[in-house]
């Protein structure tokens, strides 16, 4: 199945954020949800309109928050990569832009890869200079007590131009010696902006990066909520701005 | 290629401070994840294909970059100019330059590479590109430590290397500087980044362990043509841009390195 969903949030004027585009084709079908719990902010959720990722699957996800404006997106529940018959590989293609003092919240659920999957997830985010985003990814090795298909989430976040974060997290027969690295569950949360400054008590996981201000709280677990636990508690006791916090890299140059 | 240069380079006795860095596997035995043969074999198969991979790949490409002549711009995939681009450059190259040579200007796709970047302005991509992949700052400070301490006895080791780099480049970036200065090339700069992690790792469990050492070095020996298979990859994709690179991560060696930087009292530096 191919399936492309394109979702545009603009500033209104007001304070607030305008959705300019919600569309989608099955199974990418955005939906428009509750916005009373933060006026300024647009928040859409992704509801499965179909079973899937399943093997032979191309979706596009396209995502554009210009200037000023705050967009939060999630997903209903969990996504089961599964295969198909004959096997055939599956690909989602996430692609954001975020523009100078606009915000993206992108937290959908874990993505579960089932026995025999073949699906890679890969993700392509540009921030402008005063960006801010939380970008999660979680991936659970099999439904219960199963073995995992293959499952890769290949992820590049530029801010200014820069790439701050490149990293591919992936399990299944073909990521050799994965439970060793990444546990049967496994998650990141990567916030870049002015909430991402060091945050004090030095929390373990939630890491300084070297090239933006950004930190990347990392998790494993025995299961998805052990790592949900995890990324929470990594970003809850976020500081608000603080213009001495220096981002983590300790030399250049 | 001289293969007893490349095993001067790749012996753990090069007094380079390899034998300070236990490569995850300090923390990962005090946190029980590594304690008999099996749990070190997956430990160290899964560090080979995520980190060790990646490092592969920056040593390769470091070496490339400052292996290759530069030469007038030519985009690389751009596979209809070439044929054009190439004849320019042999009458650019006043017939200095062999047809072998020019062949070797091509990559494994066929198409000529993309030489306009300058070698020190790949370098410190390179560099910013493993900053990117490495979330943990004791992982990156480690990194760098180690990078330092082989450009140190590669200045005296090999004098006329070029180091584009600074004082304190990444590990992979100075492997990939000593490979050029060593006069090797990108597979054995890749092979020597992904075998020198892999030995290090290994000979840190015998010790923390007390493992018996030749079955440690029977798995070392198992996983040597993974080594030769990662180190090729490398190489073939020494020329493509740095975002596209080998970026597995390893989320229980980011996490181990910075939990061990906190202990007071430790063995290995990581």
């Amino acid at each position: 199945m191919r399936a492309e969903a394109r979702l545009v949030a603009e500033a209104d004027g007001r304070g607030g954020t305008r959705l300019s585009t919600v569309y989608g084709e099955p199974p990418l079908l955005p939906r428009r949800t509750g916005h009373h719990q933060n006026p300024t902010a647009a928040e859409v959720h992704l509801v499965g309109g179909a079973a899937g990722p399943l093997g032979g699957d191309d979706l596009r996800i396209d995502i554009t928050v210009a200037p000023g404006a705050h967009l939060v997106v999630r997903t209903i529940a969990a996504s089961l990569a599964q295969p198909s018959h004959p096997p055939a590989p599956s690909t989602l293609t996430i692609t954001a832009k975020v523009g100078t003092g606009a915000t993206l919240d992108w937290l959908p659920e874990p993505t579960v890869a089932v026995a025999g999957c073949d699906h890679l997830s890969r993700s392509i985010v540009d921030l402008a200079d005063g960006a801010t985003l939380r970008w999660r990814e979680e991936l659970v090795a099999g439904r219960h007590a199963e073995p995992p298909g293959d499952l890769r989430l290949e992820t590049t976040v530029r801010y200014a131009g820069r790439t701050i974060l490149r990293h591919d997290l992936a399990i299944g027969p073909r990521a050799k010696g994965w439970h060793a690295m990444l546990g049967r569950a496994a998650g990141t949360l990567l916030l870049v902006g002015p909430e991402a400054a060091t945050a004090e008590p030095k929390i373990i996981n939630r890491m300084p990066l070297a090239n933006g201000p950004a930190a990347l709280i990392s998790a494993t677990g025995p299961d998805a909520r052990t790592v949900r636990t995890a990324l929470d508690e990594g970003a809850a006791n976020t500081r608000a701005h603080d213009p001495d916090a220096k981002p983590g890299n300790w030399r250049k140059g | 290629m001289s293969l007893s240069t490349l095993l001067v380079l790749a012996d753990g006795r090069l007094p380079a401070g390899a034998h300070a860095h236990s490569g995850g596997v300090e923390a990962a035995v005090a946190a029980g994840r590594i304690h008999d043969l099996p749990t070190l074999e997956s430990f160290l198969v899964g560090r080979t294909s995520t980190s060790g991979t990646a490092a592969a790949a920056f040593a390769a490409a470091s070496c490339r970059a400052l292996t290759t002549r530069p030469v007038p711009h030519a985009r690389s995939g751009d596979i209809e100019a070439a044929p054009l681009d190439r004849a320019r450059l042999t009458a650019l190259d006043n017939g200095a330059r062999s047809a072998a040579r020019v062949e070797s200007l091509t990559d494994h796709r066929g198409a000529l590479r993309d030489d306009s970047v300058r070698p020190a302005e790949r370098i410190t991509a390179l560099d910013d590109g493993i900053d990117a992949r490495t979330a943990s700052p004791a992982l990156r400070a480690a990194s760098r430590a180690q990078g330092r301490a082989l450009l140190r006895a590669v200045a005296r080791i090999w004098p006329a290397a070029v180091n584009p780099a600074g004082p304190n480049p990444h590990h992979p970036i100075a492997t990939g500087i000593a490979a050029a200065a060593a006069g090797l090339g990108p597979r054995e700069a890749a092979l020597t980044a992904v075998y020198g992690g892999l030995t290090g790792a290994a000979s840190a469990a015998v010790r923390l362990l007390g493992l018996d050492p030749y079955t440690v070095h029977a798995l070392i020996a198992r996983l040597a043509p993974e080594c030769d298979r990662v180190a090729a990859d490398a190489a073939a994709r020494a020329d493509d841009p740095v975002d596209d690179l080998p970026a597995g991560s390893a989320i229980l060696l980011d996490l181990d390195a910075e939990r061990h930087a906190t202990w007071e009292v430790r063995l290995f530096a990581s």
